[in-house]
């Protein structure tokens, strides 16, 4: 059974003083409702992500009580991508025809945290000051531009590309273009990562509506067919945050497994995709994701991002809404901000920030700690 | 002033030349820091001690330049917090360890370079004891 998605909703990413993690999810949900053109009462099931929020499906509060199976979701910064994964297995498996996945979040400002030892990590992990996922992405980039001759001004191209697309964004939480030495020249967090080089966590909510691909022309003129959706976790030698030690044995990271499982799911291959989501907590992800995922050798980057490819107007525009560099990261939310631009994209409705030429096929990817991604492949 | 270490029983302490405490499993031979009670790698549960080796090459590294958050981070925090390095230093054979670095500085810091282990100040407890913690530091 395939699965298309007929309607996307989202409540602006940023920073909401008085508004609450459910609210801004009922307002994810309502426009993404109005957006596919059904009621909250003709929904047969959801899944909700959230990091903050214990029971983000107590949004029902807000929308009806319709006593629908609604189970909430944790896994990470693959959260969404989790909530909608499991939302298309559920009308896959032919349990329902009609549900949501929604994401929301509401996070303080500043560098996530957690007790080391709810990551199966030694207290002392913590009390030393390993325990910070930043510190991880400074050292992987580090080591990827060793290894493969990427500079750092090439680190603050793509971070400008980002704050670039977040000002055509309505919905993004930085929406002021950054030059690259404005961003060179921010204070060094983690070298060679500085402060604008990363994303914050903030706020804000996303929400799909997905039905039976054979039902979507009830619908919409417009479906977005989800072609793949996959979650996976690190293997022993992957180089991942939140590790002690790693063996000398080294193995691919989750997204390289992640991205190659969906491409077979879907058959479809990276040079099909005209237009992409990558998770960039830093600007250093970004560049090291899209050889991850298959759309460029290693070490290209620095050729490729001097060139434009990954503009709006290029050869595979990636992260148009401005990625989690110009919407920040509410967990819970991000992979289906991802996935709601990907939608509008393929819809041709992306106003300012359209990609030109017709875009067919979409791809998402999400990754975070301790060692999981999550991707989806969508087309028109 | 008594000189008492971060945890117990992640490096021998005290020692002239200290040594990271990790284990080994029996059944696949993996080495693991600091020490666990089952394998990641084939799921046995006997694990014996295994003392690391002294030095090896720095893998990967990076400078941590803000406090991190506290907690779980019990070090110095705010005027008193000084940038430090940190890095995974590959021990030959054994393991890549993630560990602090004496050194911060970028242009001193590379990958490959020659890493030995020490211990050094990290706080002082409410007791006046100095806490000390593993690093390594450039060697030779």
């Amino acid at each position: 059974m395939d699965v298309a998605i007929i309607g996307v909703g989202l409540h602006p990413f940023g920073r909401f003083p008085g508004v609450t993690g459910i609210d801004m999810g009922a307002v994810a949900i309502r426009r993404a409702l109005a957006d596919a053109d059904v009621e909250w009462r003709d929904i047969q099931f959801a899944f909700a992500g959230s990091y903050e929020i214990d029971n983000p499906d107590a949004v029902v509060a807000l929308l009806g009580l319709t006593g629908i199976p609604f189970t909430d979701v944790y896994n990470g910064c693959a959260t969404a991508a989790s909530a909608l994964t499991l939302a298309a297995a559920t009308i896959r498996l032919g349990d329902h025809d009609l549900g949501i996945a929604v994401g929301m979040d509401k996070h303080l400002p500043g560098a996530f945290s957690a007790d080391p030892r709810l990551y199966a990590c030694p207290p002392w992990y913590g009390e030393l000051g390993h325990f910070v996922t930043t510190k991880f992405f400074g050292m992987k980039i580090n080591k990827y531009m060793h290894d493969y001759g990427i500079s750092r001004p090439t680190l603050a191209k793509v971070a400008a590309k980002g704050y670039r697309n977040g000002a055509l964004n309505p919905n993004a939480f930085r929406r002021k273009p950054l030059s690259e030495d404005d961003i060179l020249a921010s204070p060094t967090l983690n070298y060679p990562l500085t402060q604008y080089m990363f994303c914050s966590p903030d706020e804000g909510a996303a929400a799909v509506v997905l039905c039976r691909a054979e039902d979507a022309l009830r619908y919409t003129d417009t479906p977005i067919y989800l072609r793949a959706t996959t979650v996976r976790t690190r293997r022993l030698g992957a180089f991942e945050v939140h590790s002690p030690w790693l063996p000398i044995e080294e193995a691919p990271g989750s997204t390289v497994d992640a991205s190659r499982a969906a491409y077979e799911m879907a058959g479809i291959g990276p040079e099909d995709v005209d237009v992409v989501q990558l998770q960039d907590t830093d600007a250093g992800a970004e560049v090291i994701h899209l050889a991850e995922n298959g759309f460029c050798p290693d070490g290209a980057q620095e050729a490729l991002v001097s060139d434009g490819a990954f503009e709006i107007d290029g050869r595979l525009p990636v992260n148009t809404d401005g990625g989690l560099i110009a919407n920040g990261e509410p967990i819970g939310a991000s992979g289906l901000r991802q996935v709601h631009e990907i939608v509008l994209q393929l819809r041709g409705e992306a106003g300012e920030r359209q990609v030109p030429g017709n875009p067919k096929v979409g791809y998402t990817q999400l990754y975070g700690a301790p060692g999981t991604s999550g991707v989806s492949i969508l087309s028109r | 002033m008594t000189s008492v270490p971060a945890a117990e029983g992640i490096f021998t302490w005290p020692s002239d030349l200290p040594q990271l405490i990790g284990s080994r499993c029996t059944a696949c031979g993996i080495v693991t820091f600091p020490v666990q009670e089952s394998c990641p790698r084939c799921a046995s549960t006997e694990m014996e001690e295994h003392l690391l080796s002294r030095r090896g090459r720095l893998w990967a590294w990076t400078t941590q330049e803000f406090p991190p958050p506290s907690p779980p981070y019990n070090g110095a925090d705010g005027d008193a917090f000084t940038p430090y390095g940190v890095g995974y230093v590959e021990l030959p054979g054994e393991m890549k360890v993630e560990t602090r670095l004496t050194e911060a500085n970028p242009d001193v810091l590379s990958v490959g370079m020659e890493m030995e282990l020490v211990v050094v100040p990290f706080r002082t407890d409410d007791d006046g004891n100095e806490v000390v913690t593993f690093a390594f530091r450039p060697a030779g």
